[in-house]
């Protein structure tokens, strides 16, 4: 499953040649370098090691630079392992050119915090009654059942919303631009202007369309 | 200048005319009829501008056969070929809603005579249009 660092630049449109716009993500991917590999014998999963982002060496730990020098390059900020990316080698550079347009992916990232948030927001809870009296507007209603003598663990109340690592799946790259290093995919992903985001090749399986990939003709 | 503000750029027409509620138009839009593709002509009144860089649209209204029809263009599209900008009108409003309530000689609008008011912008566009012609 081949993936790789990226960081959210903002959202623009696209005009389509048919004249439609399509709302897009610009991503900056990589880019990012090979730290490692773990293998099967070895390590007992196969992932890879991917670096992004160069930063100045007093910012690491001594264990991390010393892997840094193994595998021969700058240290780098940012390391994640993505599970099953076969035939890389340590060293190899990653960059936009590892995905190609109309491939769809999955964006991990560190989703806008919204704070302490209700359960309307929260939970999408419908509101009660604002008049006659009323005095539940924004209340959650009932928790749970009497006979039960407690609240059941994870019913849905008001708490922190968002800043959770998320991942938002089956995004397909419009445009792959090799010459900025961007990566352009439809609608938008997890995070702020600026988010560190993973970009890995979607494992959402792909609803077939009709025969030969067409969508099925409404019957009449 | 920011990649995105890049990628915007790359996608606007380098010529649009500067276009004002109440002007008179012709726009040229780029039809598919089956397999073949023509260009349609639409000429009305803009009623309103909104949106501003790449994402600046207009919508166009005018009355055929009694029946009033608008019709809304992004100003870059790729399916715009040509837009001609044939009079400015007189007008004290930015959205000019009040004109689908009008029939016929109420829906008129006068001409802008001060050309100081005009933008710098439409002028040089309007004249490379005629000169086409």
């Amino acid at each position: 499953m081949k993936g790789l660092l990226a960081r959210k630049l903002g959202m623009t449109q696209l005009f389509n040649p048919d004249g439609t716009t399509s709302a897009v993500t610009v991503l900056e991917a990589g880019p990012c370098k090979v730290l490692g590999l773990r293998t099967t014998e070895k390590d007992g999963y196969s992932a890879a090691r991917i670096a992004f982002e160069v930063a100045p060496e007093k910012k690491f730990t001594k264990p991390l630079l010393g892997e840094f020098k193994k595998a021969g390059f700058e240290p780098h900020r940012q390391v994640v392992e993505i599970r099953g990316y076969d035939g890389l080698e340590t060293g190899q550079e990653l960059k936009a050119e590892i995905f190609a347009a109309g491939e769809i992916v999955d964006v991990t990232a560190h989703s806008k915090g919204k704070g302490f948030q209700g359960l309307i927001k929260r939970h999408k809870f419908s509101r009660g009654p604002e008049s006659h009296g009323s005095m539940n507007v924004r209340q959650p209603g009932s928790i749970g059942a009497t006979d039960a003598a407690r609240v059941f663990k994870g019913v849905k109340m008001s708490g922190q919303m968002g800043n959770v690592r998320t991942t938002a799946r089956a995004y397909k790259i419009v445009r792959v631009d090799a010459e900025r290093n961007l990566l352009l995919v439809e609608g938008g992903v997890p995070g702020g202007k600026g988010a560190l985001v993973l970009v890995r090749q979607s494992t959402k399986p792909q609803k077939v369309k009709g025969p030969a990939g067409k969508p099925t003709g409404r019957k009449v | 200048m920011n990649v995105i503000q890049q990628l915007e750029k790359e996608q606007q027409k380098e010529k649009v005319p500067a276009l004002r509620a109440g002007d008179t138009v012709k726009v040229h839009a780029k039809v598919v009829e089956g397999t073949r593709e023509r260009i349609q002509v639409f000429e009305g009144i803009v009623i309103r501008v909104t949106g501003g860089g790449l994402r600046q649209n207009f919508t166009v209204r005018r009355v055929t056969h009694g029946v009033g029809v608008e019709r809304t263009f992004m100003i870059h599209s790729p399916r715009i070929d040509k837009i001609d900008v044939l009079r400015h009108g007189d007008v004290r409003q930015g959205r000019l809603y009040y004109l689908r309530g009008k029939v016929g000689r109420a829906g008129r609008i006068r001409e802008r005579r001060s050309a100081v008011a005009a933008p710098a912008e439409a002028a040089p566009a309007e004249s490379t249009e005629e000169a086409e012609e």
